[in-house]
C-alpha cells in the first residue's frame, strides 16, 4: 500500500498545528499594523432605559483620542438574522447592561478605555424584566414597542415581549392520553451558559483610500459578518472585506458581527487601522449566552412501554434582541421527540425578550434544553413501568425509513445501535473500587440526535500550472479542524498528498460563499461541496489525459501524487503538471471544478404534521449518539463527580477519527460544565451580570476531567461526503441529561433544574424541589 | 506617565524596552515587543493562556508588571523550539491532536515544560493537577494529558 493510499478515515494531525505549537498562529489580537489605533466600546451601565442625551466632549478631549462615534452618526439600520431589531449602537433606548452606545479610537488602548469611560450618557430609567415570568407578566414593560413593524423572515413573530411563537402537531394528542397507562409530567429549567471560547472577541479593521475596509475578526462566518458590517456602516458589501484569521474558539457565540462594524466605522472615520479587543468581562456582558429555558413536558406510554403521546412547551429567554432565537426555538421544537417513534405530539416553542444580553446560537441550539426534559422523562416512565430505561428506549427508537418529527424521512437510523453500544461498553467496564461513605454512585443514559443540513455553501478546486491544486471555500475553521478535513477530502478525490494542495484562507474577496460554521454542518455541507468540485476537476483532468494519451477516459486511472495512468500499464502515466500545461497554454483553458449546494429538504411535511410559526423551513439530515455516564454524588456536600463516560457517536464516516474524538471529548466536558458548574447570574436589582470573570464563572479544568471513552460508529447515511455527518454539537446534547439521569440513579431523586450545583443537589436530598 | 527603561533577557536574548509603569509583562511582550505567542485569555490570572517563566518560576504574565522584570530571565513559547526542531512536548501536542483552536496551547506548553523540569515522571493525576490553572474550552483536556505523559516518557528515555 502506498503511503498515500488512505487520506480519508485516518487519524491525521491538524495541518495548522505546527504554527500553533510554535506560538506563531495569527489570531485577531496578534495583528499590529503600522499606525494602528486602539478601540474601546462604551456599554450601557443600566439594563433598561431611554437615552436622553450623549455628551462626548470630555472623551474627545483625552490625549490621543482620534474619533468618538455614536449611533447618531449613522443611519438607524435595524438588522438581525430572523427579526431585524438591533442597531449598531443603541440610539434612543438601551435594553441590557453592556449594550454598545458609543465607541472610541485612540493611539493607545489605555487612552481609548479612559475616553470610553468619560462619555456622558443621560438615561431615563425604565423597569427591567430579567426572567421569563417577568417578561410575560400582564403589566410588564415592553422592550420592543415597534416589534409589529420589524422586518421578519418567518410567520411566527409575536407580540408584547414574546418575540416568536411556533407550534407543531402530529396525530391527536388529546385523544391519545386515554390510551396511556402511565403518564409523567414535569417542568424543567436550565440556566444561561456562556460560550467562553478562550479567545475574547475582537476585530482589526484597516481602511484604504478607495473607501474599502478590511477586517480580521474572530468570527464563525465571513459572509454574514460582511453583510452586517455593510448594513450598519451603510456601505456596499463591495467595500467590506472580511478575512478569517486563526479563530480561538466559537461554539456559536461568534456567529455574526456585533461590535465589529464599530471597529470598521472607526477605521473609515480615522483613515487608520483600528484594533478593538473586548476584555473578558466585556465579552461576557456584550456577546451572547446559551438560552435559559423552561420546558414543560408530558409523556405517556402503554404498560408494555410503547410511547403514545407527548405534549411540550419550550420557552426560551432570548435576552434583549432576537438574533438567532427564532431558529433556536424552532430546533428545540423539532428535537423534542428525539430519535423515537411517538405518534401523537403537540409542541409549542416560544421566545421572549428580557433585559439581558442576547442569547444566541450555542452548540446544540435548543436541543440540549429540550433533551434535558425529554431524556429524563423516559427514565421517569421506565421507573413507573418497572422497566430498564435502556430497554424502554430500545423499544421505541426510530428505525430506517421512519420520519423525524415534522415528517422528514430518515433513511437510516442507528439510534438503537448507538444505545446498545453505549450500554455494552458501560456494562463491560470493570467496576471501580467502592465509593467512600456518604457517596452514592449512579449510571445514567441519554440517546439523542442532531441535524446537520442547513442553508448553502460552495467550493472551487483549481488545477495550477505545476499540477498542484488550489481549494477555496468560505467555511471558517474555528478550531474544530475543518481546514484539515476539507483538504483530506480533496486529496482523497484526486489522490494527492496534502503538500500538493494549497488551501485558501477564508476571505470574502476570493472565497466562495458559505453561510456559517454552525449546525455541525461544515463536514457535511462544505465537505460535500469540496468533494463535488474535486470530482468535477477530476473529470476534466481525465478528459485532457485521454486526449494526451489517446485512450478512452474509461481506461484511465488516477495514481498517487498527481498522476494519470493507463489501467493495467504501470509505466504509462502522465503528471497533473503536463495536463495543466496543456489546459493553460494549448487547449481548453484552466481546469476548475466548482460546486454549490443548498440543503433543500423541508423540515415539515404537511401530510404528516401541522406547523405554524417555525423559523426554519428546511433543516435536517440527522445523526445519532448515545452516552452512558457514571457519577458519584457526595451526600454531605452535594457535589457531583463524573467518573466515567462512554460516548457513542455515529458520524457516518469519520474522515479523521482524531478530530471526531476531539469534538466528542471536548463537547462532553463542555456539557459537564453546563450540567454541573456553569451559570451566568444576573443581579435582580440592577440587571448586571454578577459573574463576568473567570474567577466567578467556573468551567471544567483538567482536574475535573473524567475518564471519557469516545466510541465512533460509522453507518454510512447515504449522503454527505463518504456518508459523513456532523459531530460538533451532538456531544453537548447528550452529556447534561445523561449526567442528570446518573444523578437520579445514584440518589433516587430527580434534578429538574440545571446546572445541578451542590446546593440544588442538597435541596433535592433534603426533599425540597430543586 | 513617564516610561520606564528595562533591560532583561527573553529566551536567552538580551532585550531592552520602554514601558508604562502600569503595563503588565503580557502587555509588554505583545504590544511593545510584538511577541504574540503568549496569549491573553482573561487578563486577571484565571486562565493560564499568558503563562511564561520568570527566573524559572511559572507565572501568569498578566499578573506581573513589565517594570518588575529588569535583569531577570524570561522564557516564552517563542523560545521553546530550537530553530526548526520542535520541543518533544510541541511534537506530542501535534501527534496527539492535543489542540483545537490552539489559543490555550502556548500557555499549556510552557506550563507542561515547567512540570517536566520539576518532575520528569509525573503521574496522570499530577499532570491534571499541575495543568488545572490552564483552561482549555475545546479539547476536554484528555489528549493534552496524554501528550504530556507521552512527551515525559520520550524525554526520560532520550
Ligand atoms: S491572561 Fe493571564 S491568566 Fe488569563
Ligand atoms: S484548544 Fe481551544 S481553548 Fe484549548
Amino acid at each position: 500500500m502506498s503511503k498515500l493510499e488512505a487520506r480519508v478515515g485516518i487519524r491525521m494531525p491538524r495541518v495548522d498545528a505546527p504554527e500553533t505549537v510554535a506560538g506563531e498562529a495569527m489570531y485577531t489580537d496578534d495583528f499590529y499594523l503600522p499606525g494602528m489605533l486602539f478601540g474601546a466600546v462604551h456599554g450601557s451601565p443600566i439594563a433598561h432605559g431611554r437615552i436622553l442625551s450623549i455628551d462626548t466632549s470630555e472623551a474627545e478631549a483625552v490625549t490621543g483620542v482620534k474619533a468618538v462615534i455614536t449611533g447618531r452618526d449613522y443611519n438607524h439600520v435595524l438588522a438581525g438574522p430572523f427579526i431585524k431589531d438591533e442597531t449598531m449602537f443603541a440610539t434612543d433606548r438601551v435594553r441590557y447592561v453592556g449594550e454598545p452606545v458609543a465607541a472610541v479610537a485612540a493611539t493607545t488602548p489605555e487612552a481609548a478605555r479612559e475616553a470610553a469611560s468619560l462619555i456622558e450618557v443621560e438615561y431615563e430609567d425604565l423597569p427591567a424584566v430579567l426572567s421569563i415570568d417577568e417578561a410575560l407578566a400582564e403589566d410588564a414593560p415592553v422592550l420592543h414597542e415597534d416589534l409589529a413593524s420589524y422586518f421578519c423572515t418567518f410567520e411566527g413573530k409575536g407580540t408584547g415581549n414574546t418575540l416568536c411563537a411556533g407550534d407543531l402537531t402530529e396525530g391527536d394528542v388529546d385523544a391519545a392520553w386515554a390510551e396511556c397507562d402511565v403518564i409523567v409530567e414535569q417542568t424543567y429549567e436550565t440556566g444561561a451558559q456562556h460560550h467562553l471560547y478562550m479567545e475574547p472577541s475582537g476585530a482589526v479593521a484597516e481602511p484604504d483610500r478607495q473607501g474599502k475596509v478590511t477586517i480580521w475578526s474572530s468570527l464563525q462566518s465571513i459572509s454574514l459578518a460582511q453583510q452586517r458590517v455593510a448594513e450598519w456602516v451603510n456601505i456596499p458589501m463591495a467595500k467590506v472585506r472580511m478575512v478569517a484569521p486563526r479563530i480561538g474558539g466559537g461554539f456559536g457565540g461568534k456567529g455574526n458581527a456585533h461590535f465589529q462594524p464599530a471597529a470598521a466605522a472607526l477605521a473609515l472615520k480615522t483613515g487608520r487601522p483600528v484594533k478593538l479587543m473586548l476584555t473578558r468581562s466585556e465579552d461576557f456582558e456584550m456577546m451572547r449566552s446559551r438560552h435559559p429555558s423552561r420546558v414543560h413536558m408530558k409523556t405517556g406510554a402503554k404498560a408494555d412501554g410503547t410511547l403514545v403521546a407527548r405534549e411540550f412547551e419550550v420557552i426560551l429567554d432570548c435576552g434583549a434582541y432576537a438574533d438567532d432565537s427564532p431558529g433556536v426555538v424552532s430546533v428545540a421544537v423539532l428535537m423534542g421527540r428525539g430519535p423515537y417513534r411517538i405518534p401523537n405530539i403537540r409542541a409549542r416553542g416560544v421566545g421572549v425578550y428580557t433585559n439581558k444580553l442576547k442569547a444566541g446560537a450555542y452548540r446544540g441550539y435548543g436541543n440540549p434544553q429540550v433533551s434535558f426534559a425529554a431524556e429524563q422523562q423516559l427514565d421517569e416512565l421506565a421507573e413507573k413501568l418497572g422497566m430498564d430505561p435502556v430497554d424502554l428506549r430500545l423499544k421505541n427508537t426510530m428505525n430506517d425509513g421512519d420520519r423525524w418529527l415534522g415528517g422528514q424521512p430518515v433513511a437510516v437510523s442507528s439510534a438503537a445501535k448507538c444505545l446498545e453500544t453505549a450500554r455494552d461498553a458501560a456494562t463491560a467496564a470493570p467496576a471501580l473500587p467502592d465509593a467512600g461513605p456518604d457517596r452514592k454512585r449512579g449510571l445514567g443514559y441519554a440517546l439523542f440526535s442532531a441535524p446537520h443540513g442547513l442553508l448553502s455553501t460552495a467550493a472551487n478546486v483549481a488545477l495550477r500550472t505545476d499540477g498542484s491544486i488550489a481549494v477555496a471555500t468560505g467555511a471558517v475553521d474555528i478550531g474544530q479542524g475543518s481546514d484539515t478535513i476539507l483538504q483530506q477530502i480533496v486529496a482523497d478525490a484526486l489522490k494527492l498528498d496534502l503538500d500538493q494542495i494549497s488551501f485558501a484562507s477564508q476571505d470574502t474577496d476570493s472565497s466562495p460563499y458559505d453561510w456559517k460554521t454552525a449546525a455541525s454542518r461544515v463536514t457535511y455541507m462544505a465537505g460535500q461541496a469540496c468533494l463535488n468540485a474535486a470530482i468535477e476537476a477530476r473529470e476534466k483532468i481525465l478528459v485532457h489525459a485521454s486526449d494526451l494519451m489517446e485512450v478512452a477516459p474509461g481506461d484511465l486511472e488516477l495514481r498517487d501524487g498527481g498522476k494519470v495512468g493507463i489501467v493495467g500499464i504501470p509505466e504509462k502515466e502522465i503528471t497533473f503538471g503536463m495536463i495543466a500545461g496543456r489546459a493553460h497554454y494549448q487547449t481548453g483553458g484552466p481546469v476548475v471544478g466548482a460546486s454549490e449546494i443548498m440543503f433543500e429538504t423541508p423540515a415539515v411535511d404537511p401530510a404528516v404534521a401541522q406547523s405554524k410559526g417555525l423559523a426554519f423551513s428546511k433543516v435536517g439530515a440527522y445523526s445519532f449518539g448515545a452516552h452512558a455516564v457514571e457519577v458519584e454524588v457526595d451526600e454531605v456536600t452535594g457535589e457531583v463527580e463524573v467518573l466515567r463516560a462512554w460516548c457513542v457517536h455515529d458520524v457516518g464516516r469519520a474522515i479523521n477519527p482524531a478530530m471526531v474524538d476531539g469534538q466528542v471529548i471536548g463537547g462532553f466536558v463542555q456539557g459537564l460544565g453546563y450540567a454541573l458548574l456553569e451559570e451566568m447570574v444576573w443581579d435582580p436589582d440592577d440587571g448586571r451580570l454578577a459573574n463576568p470573570t473567570l474567577m466567578d464563572y467556573k468551567i471544567p479544568t483538567a482536574r475535573e476531567m473524567p475518564e471519557i471513552h469516545s466510541i465512533i460508529l460509522e453507518t454510512p447515511f447515504g449522503d454527505g461526503p463518504h456518508g459523513a455527518r456532523g459531530v460538533g454539537e451532538p456531544p453537548i446534547v447528550g452529556a447534561p441529561v445523561a449526567i442528570a439521569n446518573a444523578i437520579a440513579n445514584a440518589i433516587g431523586k430527580r434534578p429538574t433544574v440545571m446546572p445541578m450545583k451542590p446546593e440544588r443537589i442538597l435541596d433535592l436530598l433534603d426533599g425540597e424541589s430543586a | 506617565m513617564k516610561k520606564v527603561h528595562i533591560s532583561t533577557t527573553i529566551n536567552g536574548d538580551e532585550v531592552d524596552f520602554l514601558c508604562e509603569p502600569t503595563q503588565t509583562l503580557l502587555d509588554v511582550l505583545r504590544d511593545e515587543l510584538h511577541m504574540t505567542g503568549t496569549k491573553e485569555g482573561c487578563g486577571t490570572g484565571d486562565c493560564g493562556a499568558c503563562s511564561v517563566t520568570l527566573d524559572g518560576t511559572l507565572v501568569c504574565s498578566c499578573l506581573v508588571l513589565g517594570a518588575e522584570v529588569g535583569d531577570k530571565s524570561i522564557e516564552t513559547i517563542e523560545g521553546m523550539a530550537q530553530g526548526e526542531e520542535l520541543h518533544p512536548l510541541q511534537q506530542k501536542f501535534i501527534d496527539h491532536v492535543a489542540l483545537q483552536c490552539g489559543i490555550c496551547t502556548p500557555g499549556l506548553l510552557v506550563a507542561s515544560k515547567k512540570l517536566l523540569e520539576r518532575n520528569p515522571d509525573p503521574s496522570e493525576e499530577e499532570i491534571r493537577y499541575w495543568l488545572a490553572g490552564n483552561l482549555c474550552r475545546c479539547t476536554g483536556y484528555q489528549k493534552i494529558v496524554e501528550a504530556v505523559a507521552d512527551a515525559a516518557q520520550e524525554m526520560r528515555s532520550a
